[in-house]
């Protein structure tokens, strides 16, 4: 069957014809936006950039149809019919390479910030501070399968908290740190308690209002939280010893107690090492909790609600944990966040930076863990890397969204699980 | 008191009667495909940048008169965004039409993304704007104060009520309007009747795209200025205008439109304008909550 496919001649003119509607169609629609700028009430004509771009869709579109022809597209063509098949899993007796490569990825990062700079340091916290992120959105969208948009929310909840406590109660970064999480799931909980009864897509829409409304807020209530300008934030300290130059109120700064001179980025690296620690641990406890009964409760219940529900599995229980959880993570990555910037403000929360961390949940592969991590360090150190593009970043994240979800729906790295032998003496 | 209660309530409707037309475009889909289009808010602003270098393209040749400039721009415009609404439709949802539960809705957050940035480099990320094409008001003087009602305002009254009734119309008596009602109902039965599922999911597409098309010319008409961003509020607002309405139900969502514009034009002129948005989503998140199934929708009841 496949090879009498193969045998068969190209269908060129057809190719063609599919050229020339795809380039017609991109005429008409990139013509009036690409080709005539607004300039007041005037207009400039640039007629070449549409020029390239519909040469380019006519060109891509002719090399796809050409390609959809072949045996291999064909092949492709056909795989994205059963992209949706679930996990993948393994031999019972397999042993993952990751146990070699995990502790020296462990040991490279905690000697990294001696010899990095301080450049270099504050890209990989950010990266950090993203893979945090992903890994709590990952656990409500990846694995319970609920699509939060206002996840953002709860990342402000977080880096406010920190300065706001800071300025109204006197509260420092490590008392904030676990308040900061508690307050995060509160948030999740008040929220998600009504709104998780209700039907899948709508849970994204509240959220996303919730987000929204909680942005406009910081945005609006100029007396509590300094409006568009933001709130300065204390750096954090080390049992009560500081990362300055020189302490306040006559104490003595880290440098002085230890009794080394004085570096600039020790604040980084500060944050960086309490950082890494909460990422390991994080990791750590979502491995377990995926292995646990209420990780397999929000897979199953991401695959199939009303089989769940007919099983005798409370939905609202099992989603607001995870929904918590989330929360949880993101208010942590709200308090780095802060201390990290020195300084919040609302236009650090807005829905771009939901749709961000949705990116790296849906690059990195729904439920998969490595594939979050890597994700989230291509989506932030990238971007730092390439500067030059920085235009067309939003455009790039877009069109990504869109070409994975067609091509692969599961995320770049197939989730896998460990298989399990049945005991001797039991029938399989 | 009066005065400004009325006034406030002749601007609700004419925002309201906008809001009605944008939710059209999200009732239909979700009514069709169970999804909610979030790409459907660009849509519009993308009809704004349209309808705005339309005008300015017809003022180039000295067209003048308010009847031709207007029809120019509304043709022009709502051709040109229909065809966004099928390509949209065939680019990013088409393919995933049997796939998992949540990969449509990534996939429109990503198509969104796309069309923001796309007009963000394509025209500049200041604010654009169109020259008034219709001055002048009636006047009522009413107690102490006076109520002002612009011809624009009566302009976009008008034709959002035309555009209503001609989209009833189509919806109700055509052959088209019978396929989309067939296809609502279920998609799988309407196949093998003989309908083509497929190209009536792009007529939805095309018909809610031309009908922002529309919303986004009487807005741009109204306030003068826009810019790429604007699309993101309004798309909430107007699909909080379909759910309160009830998703899925066409007089619902211009219901919902116009109850939702009258009561954020009062509370921003009573409580605060800073808050109104603020005030819009959280009537969001409380519909959803107290009365999911909206005025006028069915509840949803899924079945195995």
């Amino acid at each position: 069957m496949s090879s009498a496919i193969a045998n068969n001649p190209m269908d060129i003119k057809k190719s063609l014809v599919d050229a020339v509607l795809a380039g017609l169609i991109s005429l008409i629609v990139f013509g009036p936006i690409v080709g005539v700028v607004l300039d007041g009430y005037q207009y400039n004509l640039e007629i070449d950039r549409v020029a390239m771009i519909v040469g380019v869709v006519m060109l891509g579109r002719f090399a796809l149809s050409l390609f959809l022809q072949t045996a291999k597209g064909m092949a492709m063509l056909a795989s994205f019919e059963s992209s949706d098949s679930g996990v993948h899993v393994l031999a019972p007796d397999y042993k993952s390479r990751l146990r070699w490569i995990i502790p020296m990825l462990i040991v490279i990062a905690m000697i990294f910030p001696i010899f990095a700079s301080k450049y270099l340091l504050t890209v990989v916290i950010l990266g950090l501070i993203y893979v945090l992120l992903g890994l709590g959105l990952n656990i409500v969208v990846g694995l319970a399968g609920l699509l939060d948009l206002g996840y953002v929310a709860f990342y402000a909840i977080g880096a406010y908290g920190l300065a706001l406590g800071y300025e109204y109660l006197g509260l420092g970064f490590w008392t904030v740190l676990p308040l900061a999480a508690l307050a995060a799931a509160m948030a999740g909980a008040l929220l998600g308690f009504p709104v998780l009864r209700m039907h899948g897509d709508y849970l994204a829409i509240v959220t996303l209002g919730f987000g929204e409304i909680i942005r406009l807020v910081l945005n609006n209530w100029l007396e509590f939280t300094g409006g568009p300008n933001g709130m300065s934030v204390p750096s954090p300290s080390f049992m009560g010893l500081e990362f300055t130059r020189r302490a306040k109120d006559g104490g003595v700064p880290f440098h002085e107690f230890f009794g080394f001179s004085y570096n600039p980025s020790m604040k980084f690296i500060f944050i960086y090492l309490v950082l890494f620690l909460v990422v390991m641990l994080v990791l750590y406890i979502k491995h377990r909790l995926t292995r646990m009964p209420v990780g397999r409760a929000w897979e199953a219940l991401r695959e199939d609600e009303i089989a769940c529900r007919a099983m005798g599995l409370n939905h609202v229980l099992v989603k607001l944990s995870a929904f918590m959880i989330g929360a949880s993570t993101a208010g942590l990555a709200g308090v780095f966040f802060a201390s990290y910037q020195g300084f919040v403000n609302p236009a650090s929360f807005t829905f771009f930076e939901s749709a961000l961390i949705l990116a790296i949940v849906v690059l990195g592969g729904m439920g998969s863990t490595v594939g979050v991590v890597l994700a989230a360090f291509m989506l932030t150190v990238a971007p730092e890397l390439l500067r030059t593009f920085a235009e067309y970043r939003v455009l790039l994240f877009g069109i990504l969204m869109v070409l994975m979800m067609i091509w692969r729906p599961r995320g770049l790295i197939r989730v896998s699980r460990s298989g399990v032998v049945p005991r001797k003496g039991v029938a399989p | 008191m009066d005065g400004i209660f009325l006034q406030q309530t002749i601007n609700g409707l004419t925002l309201g009667a906008v809001y009605g037309l944008i939710a059209i475009g999200y009732t239909m889909v979700y009514g069709i495909i169970g999804m909610i289009n979030f790409a459907h808010g660009e849509v519009y602003m993308i009809s704004a940048y349209l309808s705005a270098i339309t005008l300015a393209i017809l003022a180039s040749f000295g067209l003048e008169s308010f009847p031709l400039l207007i029809l120019g721009t509304l043709l022009f415009t709502i051709a040109i965004t229909g065809v966004y609404g099928w390509v949209i439709e065939r680019v990013a949802y088409k393919p995933l039409r049997n796939s998992t539960r949540l990969a449509p809705l990534i996939s429109a957050i990503g198509m969104s993304l796309v069309l923001q940035n796309y007009v963000q480099i394509s025209q500049g990320a200041r604010q654009q704007g169109v020259p008034t094409l219709l001055e002048g008001a009636f006047k009522l003087h009413i107690g102490e104060g006076f109520v002002q009602l612009t011809y624009t305002k009566v302009f976009i009254l008008i034709a959002a009520f035309v555009g209503m009734a001609l989209l009833t119309y189509v919806i109700q008596y055509t052959k088209l309007g019978r396929m989309c009602r067939a296809t609502q109902q279920d998609r799988k039965m309407a196949s093998i009747l003989g309908i083509n599922t497929d190209r009536v999911i792009s007529y939805v597409f095309v018909i809610g795209a031309a009908m922002a098309a529309l919303a986004g010319v009487l807005i741009t008409m109204n306030y003068g200025t826009f810019d790429f961003y604007a699309g993101f509020i309004i798309g909430i607002k107007a699909f909080t205008a379909a759910v309160l309405g009830g998703i899925g139900s066409l007089p619902g969502a211009m219901l919902g439109g116009l109850i939702l514009g009258v009561a954020e034009s009062q509370f921003s002129s009573m409580v605060n304008t800073d808050y109104k948005d603020v005030f819009s989503f959280s009537l969001l998140v409380l519909i959803l909550i107290f009365r999911p199934q909206g005025l006028l929708g069915r509840p949803h009841v899924a079945k195995v």
